[in-house]
């Protein structure tokens, strides 16, 4: 089976404070320490896993600058076969949009049975799997926590719905399904992957290679734009509560008792 | 970032393994290592020689990485997140300590047979130097192991051996010879499961807590003279030179440590308020951290200035012996002083700077005591 997995360069929650940049119009990224998607990294070991089991090889593709190598070599490095990069001044500030387009085109270069992506990403929209499967007339599943292969026609997914609740599904190949968390235990990254990858050639394509027209990506393409990013007023149903961790500890078992949540 | 001028991409993502397996591996583990005071070192090693974290400066051929001193680098600065001082102890001896004379003097043999499992997490290894009676005046030791036809007959005992209740194999200095002057002394690879290994205790300490620190007794063992680490006689300078790894690892662990340190003792006091403010408004304090981050980084860069030496193949015990002594004394002043920062309840011992000051004093000490340290830098200085 040959798969793509769509993956994303994001600053890593578990080693950055996040705060808001002082124009409103993004994070403070100065300084932040960034590794791969943690959705995508699941789908990653979910498509090895897929083809250590069938056969067939994984490719990993992703939308950012030079800087997002890393996150290729680091997921050839746990098994991927192939990384692509795609790179183009054009494609900065695409929306959803805009990056299942660029994909759209990478994936229409070759034959893929199988799309994964993450449930979501850093900016939390889910939107790019759907756009994808969408403009690419295949079938779709989003929140799959759970693959089974029938045959080289058919899947039997999982999927993780409201409540805890799962439920089954059939669905035709080839199609898109964007993967939960929790799939799988991705496997750590081993220092002979890493050698292995280290001067492997990545192939890299712009707006021109996938024959994109400038204006449909980007920010000229974007239809939805990011007009402020704040860190909202308190409300009143929420209470900070401050001092030191010990003093915070002491109000937070205080409330729990008070409010019953504590016995 | 700055650290982009040093470290390439490979050695970059050999920091990244490492850092997500130590969160992953081993820090939601260390308050049960520490309380129970023993690393689980067979499954811990097997799992870090499987991703090929045990040998990464060593030969393919025996399952190491064949990487750069700087990716060695990297694994030890990751290994410095650790949540306590005793398990990248225990790592680096397996790595920095008990193996560096194997590879630069051991026999084929001996690489197979040890070397070999050690870097694929299948053997734990110790480094048996220390005895009651010789600590920093290693040449006062006097276990003896005894040439008698194909073998070595062992006698003595070692004392503060990190890894000891553990380990499957030693990495043993002992005298051979009765004559005056450093040619009377052998390193050996000892094998724990032979007659007349005994470890007659396992010791409680002020720190390392995880870290298992033994006292060895060799009753008339029997070694196999093809465990001699490469010729008689020439044991006292082996280990002189494998202690410069050992050292060497003691820097990483201390810039990375005191820097961590004064991080968490920061956001302790923009959250503490006394006096009617936070405490990290208050200057003698910010000055004092201050100092000890300019202090941090001078470290940080005598250690990459070593690391250029040692990629250049140049002596570095000057170095290493100057960097040794500035992380001894740079932890014990960070941990004190930022125990100190945290007041009565940097005194309890649940208390994250409890452990670390409790754990840090052991710099000072171990691998060459700072008045060894000093007495080195003096002499080689040209005095």
């Amino acid at each position: 089976m040959e798969i793509l997995v769509c993956v994303k360069r994001v600053p890593d929650t578990s080693e950055n404070e996040i705060s808001v940049a002082g124009d409103g119009k993004d994070i403070q990224r100065d300084d932040l320490v960034y590794s791969v998607n943690e959705w995508d990294n699941y789908a990653v070991e979910e498509a090895i896993q897929i083809v250590d089991r069938a056969g067939g090889n994984v490719t990993v593709v992703t939308v950012g600058g030079d800087d997002s190598e890393e996150i290729l070599r680091r997921e050839m490095a746990m098994g991927a076969n192939n990384g692509i990069l795609l790179k183009d001044d054009a494609f900065e500030g695409s929306d959803g949009k805009g990056i299942a387009t660029i994909l759209k085109a990478v994936a229409q270069k070759s034959k893929y049975d199988l799309i994964l992506t993450g449930a979501q990403a850093d900016a939390g929209a889910a939107q790019v799997g759907g756009m994808l499967a969408a403009m690419m007339d295949l079938p779709y599943a989003s929140l799959v926590n759970k693959i089974e292969i029938i045959d080289d026609k058919k899947l039997k997914i999982g999927r993780e719905i409201e409540g805890g609740n799962q439920e089954m599904n059939e669905i035709n190949l080839p199609c898109v399904l964007s993967i939960q968390t929790g799939i799988n235990e991705p496997r750590y990254v081993g220092i002979r992957g890493i050698r292995k990858v280290a001067s492997v050639e990545i192939p890299t394509y712009g707006a021109g290679d996938l024959g994109l027209a400038a204006s449909a990506v980007g920010v000229a393409g974007a239809k939805v734009k990011k007009i402020d990013y704040f860190v909202p007023v308190l409300g009143d149903g929420a209470e900070m509560l401050e001092g030191s961790n010990e003093e915070i500890i002491a109000k937070l078992i205080e409330l729990l008792k008070a409010k019953g949540g504590l016995k | 970032m700055a650290k982009e001028m040093y470290f390439n991409k490979e050695a970059t993502m050999v920091r990244q393994a490492v850092r997500d397996f130590v969160n992953k591996e081993i820090n939601p583990h260390v308050d049960e290592w520490e309380e129970k005071g023993l690393i689980p070192l067979h499954a811990l090693f097997k799992k870090m020689g499987d991703l090929g974290f045990l040998g990464i400066r060593y030969d393919t051929k025996y399952g190491g990485q064949n990487m750069d001193y700087w990716a060695e680098t990297a694994f030890i600065e990751e290994l410095a997140a650790i949540h306590c001082g005793g398990v990248p102890m225990a790592i680096t001896v397996q790595t920095n300590m008990a193996t560096p004379a194997i590879v630069e003097f051991g026999s084929e043999y001996l690489k197979e047979t040890y070397l070999k499992p050690a870097i694929a997490g299948d053997m734990v290894a110790a480094i048996a130097v220390t005895e009651p009676g010789a600590g920093s005046d290693v040449a006062a030791i006097s276990t003896y192991a005894r040439r008698q036809g194909d073998y070595y007959i062992l006698n003595g005992s070692k004392t503060f051996i990190t890894n000891g209740t553990q380990a499957d194999f030693l990495t043993l200095l002992a005298r051979t010879s009765d004559a005056p002057g450093h040619h009377s002394f052998s390193l050996f690879v000892v094998p724990t499961n032979l007659p007349g290994f005994v470890v007659s205790k396992k010791l409680d300490k002020l720190g390392m807590r995880s870290s298992d620190t033994a006292e060895l007794f060799f009753d008339d063992m029997k070694i196999p003279a093809e465990n001699l680490i490469g010729e008689e006689g020439n044991g006292f300078i082996q280990q002189m030179m494998q202690f410069q790894h050992e050292r060497f690892a003691v820097l990483p662990m201390a810039y990375i440590s005191a820097k961590n340190i004064i991080d968490r003792t920061a956001e302790y006091l923009k959250g503490r308020v006394a006096f009617g403010k936070p405490l990290i408004t208050k200057q003698v304090l910010r000055h004092r951290m201050s100092e000890w981050l300019a202090e941090t980084e001078a470290l940080r860069q005598l250690t990459y200035h070593i690391v250029r030496m040692k990629e250049n193949k140049m002596d570095v015990t000057r170095e290493i012996s100057m960097g040794k002594l500035l992380a001894g004394n740079l932890m014990n002043k960070v941990t004190d002083g930022c125990l100190q920062m945290h007041g009565g309840m940097g005194f309890m011992n649940e208390m994250w700077i409890s452990r670390a000051y409790r754990d840090s004093r052991l710099l000072a000490i171990g691998g060459g005591a700072s008045e060894i340290m000093s007495e080195i830098i003096f002499k080689m200085s040209g005095y």
